[in-house]
């Protein structure tokens, strides 16, 4: 935000404009569709919650649509910045639940602190006699979870190229089922021995059962919105708290600030994972993995939308059955991994935040990996508050930092930027912060290399902004 | 020690900021992004002069003894010093922000130097009274009895009280600080570094928490209606908000009057 203001070369203020304009400008025939859609907005406002941002919406959708150069250019730059801080904000709050309710759970019911043993992705153990020794080790199981995450990355990349689109399907309903139920009731029994409460089977096999059922149609198939986002919230929590428990400290360390850097390269690289899964997405104009992305407002990408007439709906009306269904048919989940599997920060949903006008999407994994930070460090803090406040506000800062430049080309030198300003925390505040470095990854700026070479004319890309 | 204690103390030192925040901040993602910026920056002062407390201490090699005390309280001169630095900074960037904004957008009107002030400094003492009180918080919630030692048993009560005051003077700072700099009249500057650093002092005479604390509320009046003033207040614009004949004030919060 800072940095965007701050900026003073006409250059930059001239690509910043264009970029979003260009972002948020729909293609001309979906144009005047997209008009009455803003009287359907109006009506649906609850679905977006802006109450204020009404009118400056239509203004700007007036100047969009109307492609006219010669529109008032403080008009632009206001919505840019009213949305910049309006996304970032969109963005603070999820992630402060996740955090919340990690940090609450990690506090309050000791199974998650306790140890017991480690995934086999991280066989390495970590109680050794020596310094060396431990650091090794945690650097080999580092390698190890990375390699596993890459090698699923790519499986993931080759099935959507393949169009295995039924195995992708199975494999996210799999996972998410895994989550909801096994995990939920490992985490409702822990709760509920901390606080000797009794429970008696027949209740607890009702409540695990509707509430995961009701997560499974929420997430995969339809359901209010704020419901949604509550059980992508809930499950990101759950896992994180797994990971907090089951990867040994070092290792856990090691591994945040390494999945950084593959994120970095696997979006940025041409040939990276991420890159081509974007890029395939997007030659196919469908929207990727709308499920796995935690969403503001509309639950489908609306800036991918089909070319074919019926898919203007996607514009119009809010909350379409219909054209759910067709959006959904390919991918409608969330990928969620299985029982003891990474949760994939390469998914493709997770760097990629589709900054519209009508909200904000973040991917699964961020919130995972940032409540992974701020769990580790309640969980190590011996009681600290302080250290797990100030890895929330760094958090924050680098994350909202990180969104609102990741509309910008130049994000990606400022990542670099940030991950210094980071790193120098990380070193000196107990090593306990270095989830900045973390969070850093995220900013990665696929939205505007990538889509900008892609933009055909008369191709309604999506929007894709990265953000963390 | 009870709930009471804790929620007690809680809403003593955060109820005001609390409620100045819900009021007046959380309605603009803009004012909630600088205040978050603003208590990061506190946090990095912090932690630049906790670097240089650690390594005072790595070269004393961790004696015991009144070494400690006045390396403490160096550490503490430092760490004001370092604060107000940090201050500085931040009113150097969010000007060059705001001329940034400006050139960009000269319709908008962007938010003003005194209204980041006080945003800045409410980030600053947000930041700072969490910092310094959450951990007694939590052990408020703990078992235990407070002063079986034969210290104060009303320890938790004054720390709530002193974070309160040093929220409040923070924001008051702020203000002040930024019209300073603003007015170019450097000696504002100084001052609020000097009653920085005397009331931080201050907490070192730390049994007698009458001293501190009367102390500290003594300064934290002047400083506010001084805020007050320098906010652009006047003595014709609080009697007029006061009697509920503000006009602008009323229209603005479309109130029928």
């Amino acid at each position: 935000m800072l940095t965007f203001m701050a900026s003073d070369s006409e250059e930059e203020v001239c690509d910043e404009r264009t970029s979003l304009m260009s972002a948020e400008s729909p293609t001309p025939r979906s144009c005047q569709d997209s008009r009455p859609a803003l009287e359907d907005r109006e009506n649906a406002a609850q679905w977006r919650g802006q109450d204020s941002e009404e009118d400056p919406e239509e203004d700007a959708d007036r100047y969009v649509c109307s492609g006219v150069p010669g529109r008032p250019p403080g008009l632009e730059e206001e919505l840019t910045l009213k949305y910049g801080a309006k996304h970032v904000i969109m963005l603070f709050v999820p992630v402060t639940l996740c955090m919340v309710v990690v940090v609450a759970t990690i506090k309050s019911v000791r199974f998650y602190t306790e140890k017991n043993g480690q995934l086999i992705y991280t066989p390495f153990t970590e109680d050794t006699p020596s310094v060396g020794q431990r650091l090794l080790n945690s650097v080999l199981n580092t390698l190890i979870m990375i390699s596993v995450i890459v090698v699923m990355t790519i499986f993931l990349v080759v099935l959507y190229k393949y169009r295995c689109y039924k195995f992708i399907h199975g494999w996210l309903i799999m996972s998410s089922l895994m989550l909801l139920f096994l995990f939920t009731y490992i985490y409702l029994g822990e709760v509920l021995k901390t606080y000797n409460v009794a429970m008696d089977y027949p209740t607890l096999l009702l409540t695990v059962w509707n509430f995961g059922a009701v997560g499974m149609v929420c997430i995969h198939w339809k359901g209010p919105l704020v419901l949604q986002q509550a059980y992508l919230i809930m499950i990101s929590a759950l896992m994180a708290l797994v990971f907090i428990k089951y990867l040994p400290e070092w290792s856990a360390w090691v591994i945040l600030g390494a999945i950084s850097v593959y994120d970095l390269v696997a979006v940025l690289c041409p040939k990276g994972p991420l890159r081509m899964l974007v890029e395939t997405a997007q030659e196919r104009n469908e929207p990727i993995f709308p499920a796995l992305i935690y969403s503001s407002a509309m639950v489908w990408t609306v800036g991918m939308a089909k070319l074919d007439p019926s898919s203007q709906g996607a514009l119009q009306l809010p909350y379409d059955p219909e054209m759910e269904e067709d959006s959904y048919d390919s991918f409608g989940e969330p990928s969620y991994p299985e029982v003891f599997e990474p949760p994939l920060p390469g998914y493709p949903g997770e760097e990629l935040e589709e900054e519209e006008e009508r909200g904000v999407k973040l991917g699964l994994g961020d919130f995972i990996f940032y409540s992974v930070l701020v769990g580790k460090a309640a969980a190590t803090g011996s009681g600290d508050w302080n250290t797990t406040l100030a890895c929330f506000v760094a958090i924050l800062i680098v994350s909202g930092w990180g969104g609102a430049l990741g509309v910008f080309m130049g994000g990606v030198m400022l990542l670099s930027h940030v991950t210094i300003v980071a790193r120098r925390d990380v070193v000196w505040w107990r090593q306990h912060c270095s989830g900045s470095q973390e969070a850093c990854r995220d900013d990665t700026c696929s939205p505007w290399h990538l889509a900008e070479p892609l933009r055909g004319p008369g191709e309604d890309q999506g929007c894709h902004v990265t953000s963390p | 020690m009870t709930a009471a204690v804790f929620f007690g103390c809680t809403f003593i030192a955060f109820g005001p900021a609390l409620a100045l925040y819900i009021f007046t901040i959380a309605t603009e993602p803009l004012r909630v992004i600088f205040l978050i910026v603003g208590a990061f920056f506190w946090l990095l002062s912090l932690l630049l002069s906790s670097l240089v407390w650690f390594m005072t201490r790595t070269i004393t090699d961790n004696k015991d003894g009144p070494v400690q005390k006045y390396l403490l309280m160096f550490g503490v001169l430092v760490s004001v010093l370092i604060q107000e630095m940090f201050r500085f900074a931040y009113y150097k960037i969010l000007k060059k922000a705001n001329e940034g904004l400006k050139s960009i957008n000269p319709d908008e009107t962007a938010p003003s130097m005194r209204l980041l002030a006080y945003v800045s400094g409410l980030g600053f003492g947000i930041m700072s009274g969490v910092f310094s009180f959450v951990n007694t918080l939590s052990d408020s919630l703990g078992p235990g009895t407070v002063g079986i030692r034969g210290d104060s048993p009303q320890f938790f009560l004054n720390s709530a009280f002193m974070t309160l005051v040093i929220i409040l003077l923070h924001i008051f700072w702020g203000i002040v600080f930024f019209d300073g700099c603003e007015k170019k009249k450097w000696y504002t500057l100084l001052v609020v570094l000097l009653t920085h650093v005397l009331v931080s002092a201050l907490t070192f005479v730390s049994p007698h928490y009458g001293i501190s604390l009367v102390a500290a509320y003594v300064i934290v009046v002047p400083m506010g209606i001084w805020a007050f003033f320098a906010a652009g207040g006047s003595c014709r614009s609080l009697r007029l908000c006061l009697l509920c004949q503000d006009k602008d004030f009323l229209l603005f919060n479309q109130h029928s009057r």
